[in-house]
């Protein structure tokens, strides 16, 4: 076993190992992060199989690896912000699984139209 | 030398280890700072990663732009989100999930992940080994790229839409930013006087460096993405230190600055092909100073935009409305 | 071996003890004040020490006056960083550990 197949296997368990934390979080921020460790691990993967056995470096998964980590700030910055856009919304930086009224009997105090449904409704 | 391969096993070997531990912890740890920081030591590591899988050009970039920006993006956003509410934010992260649902679904969940794991062990261990990849066909034709180091060959001339493509995917990260959030200045804070020294030291010096990498792109580990982004480490340094551009900047300049790379690009190809190139064609003898200034264009773009995604939203001149202001207030103070 | 190979590695061993040093220093400390302070200091001579070792080993002077860039650049970098640091903890008002 080459040292670049350990890292091709580090890859493949980074990758495994943010899907987990994207589907297990509800917080946005945390759900960011893991899509950041999903690409770390997919880059990984791909330099660390490009490279096995081979005595000469191919320049092309390098470029494409470069090329992926600038697309991957971009969509963490746009993805940041659209989460301080949702928060100013609702009030909540988190997609959770219950609908809008479990999630209102959870958290009495939360802001703006949440709360407001919930107060029409005892009302 | 069977001592130094074995070292290096022992340090591979760690180093992956270390990466799956620092990755558990920044996605499991209860605070959300906590993981932002512990996800900005991942990135270094990774940077580390990259030099042992000989790829120096993807640890510069991995360095400066997975690690150091992205960490500044991420820990400003999650200091946006406290400043709201904070007693709100820290509770919304331990949203309870009703438990027989909960255990289920956790159980299913783990065991398709591992199931993924094992497969993906098995797809690459069994991976037929590469017969020869590209490296010979970019060896063959980087004397005709107008540079030496195959890297840069093949993000400016060989796979160029890719970069190209790339350039117009961050201007509308940017422009998506820009239509999302407006960004009052913050007023009045002075750098004091040990910080106004340090970086009239640092920036010239920075700048310096970004030159540096972007003429060194053409023959060594570097190039416009590497030299992109220590120009914008330089903007967010002189954001945090309390330097504000003018409100003569942050109109037309700025957006002409954040075009900028893509359209000298795009002028560059559509000149060329009403000389009869073909669609990203250098001719070989100008391929060289083409691929300069288009970098230099793009290296110009990139620190802008990234500095730009990191004030993240539109920088507006005016002092805020008193409005405004007051219900930002209110709205903190509220839920307690 | 020869003189230069061991006085290289020697400075290397002293640097990385020093990197220790302040990366537990960063983790045992009891405030950011503390931190900075042990992580800044030991950090900033451990890397010259480190790129002392390395500048016996380099080709030509080009490389030792680029090994004393990196030094000065992280110098500066890290001063500055240290100073913002320090500079928003007073801001939010976190006290100096005293005891």
């Amino acid at each position: 076993m080459s040292s670049d197949l350990f890292y091709a296997l580090t890859g493949a368990s980074l990758f495994t190992l943010g899907l987990y934390a994207l589907i297990k979080h509800a917080h946005i921020l945390r759900k960011i992060l893991a899509i950041n460790v999903m690409g770390s691990g997919v880059f990984l993967l791909l330099v660390a199989l490009a490279a096995g056995g081979q005595q000469a470096f191919d320049p092309v998964p390098h470029a494409m690896v470069i090329t992926g980590i600038v697309v991957a700030i971009s969509a963490t910055a746009l993805a940041l912000a659209l989460m301080l856009r949702l928060r100013e919304a609702s009030g909540l930086a988190v997609l959770p699984d219950t609908s809008p009224e479990e999630l209102s009997e959870q958290l009495p105090e939360a802001p703006s139209d949440v709360a407001s449904k919930n107060n029409g409704k005892n009302a | 030398m069977e001592t130094l391969t074995l070292l290096s096993w022992a340090f591979d070997v760690t180093l992956g280890l270390t990466l799956m531990w620092l990755a558990w912890r920044a996605l499991a740890s209860e605070d959300l700072f906590k993981g932002i920081v512990l996800f900005i030591a991942f990135g270094l590591l990774m940077a580390l990663a990259w030099v042992r899988l000989d790829a120096p050009d993807i640890a510069l970039a991995e360095a400066a732009i997975g690690a150091g920006l992205t960490g500044a993006l991420l820990l400003g956003a999650l200091a946006k989100l406290e400043a709201g509410a904070e007693s709100r934010s820290r509770r919304s992260e331990i949203l309870p999930r009703p438990a027989d649902k909960t255990k289920v679904f956790s159980g299913l969940l783990v065991f398709l992940l591992l199931a993924l794991v094992v497969m993906l062990v098995y797809a690459i261990v069994k991976l037929p080994p590469l017969a020869s990849g590209l490296s010979a066909q970019v060896a063959e034709n980087i004397t005709a790229s107008g540079v030496s180091n195959p890297v840069t060959a093949t993000l400016l001339n060989f796979r160029a839409y890719d970069t190209l493509l790339e350039m117009a995917v961050l201007l509308l990260a940017v422009l998506g930013i820009r239509s999302l959030a407006v960004v009052q200045e913050p007023r009045g804070r002075e750098p004091g006087a040990v910080l106004d020294m340090l970086s009239h030291l640092l920036v010239p010096l920075l700048i310096l460096v970004s030159g540096y990498l972007l003429w060194v792109g053409s023959y060594a580990a570097g190039g416009a993405f590497q030299a992109g982004a220590v120009l914008a480490a330089t903007g967010v340094l002189l954001l945090l230190t309390g330097w504000l551009p003018g409100a003569w900047f942050v109109g037309w300049p700025l957006r002409f600055l954040l075009i900028f790379g893509l359209a000298v690009f795009v002028a560059v190809t559509l000149v060329l092909q009403l000389f009869g190139a073909s669609f990203l064609e250098f001719p070989p003898s100008l391929a060289g100073s083409l691929i300069l200034l288009i970098e230099v264009a793009a290296a110009l773009s990139i620190g802008v935009t990234l500095t730009a995604l990191f004030l993240g939203g539109r920088p507006q001149p005016e002092p805020p409305s008193s409005g405004r202001a007051e219900k930002r207030n209110t709205s903190g103070t509220q839920p307690s | 071996m020869s003189f230069t190979d061991i006085l290289t590695v020697l400075l290397l061993l002293a640097g990385a003890s020093f990197f220790l040093a302040g990366t537990v220093g960063l983790l045992r400390f009891p405030d950011v004040y503390t931190r900075l302070h042990a992580l800044t200091k030991a950090d900033n001579l451990g890397l010259g020490l480190m790129l002392a070792g390395l500048a016996l080993q380099a080709e030509s002077w080009t490389v030792v006056a680029r090994l004393l860039l990196i030094w000065v650049l992280i110098l500066l970098a890290s001063s500055s960083v240290a100073h913002l640091v320090v500079r928003t903890a007073q801001q939010k008002g976190i006290r100096p550990w005293k005891r």
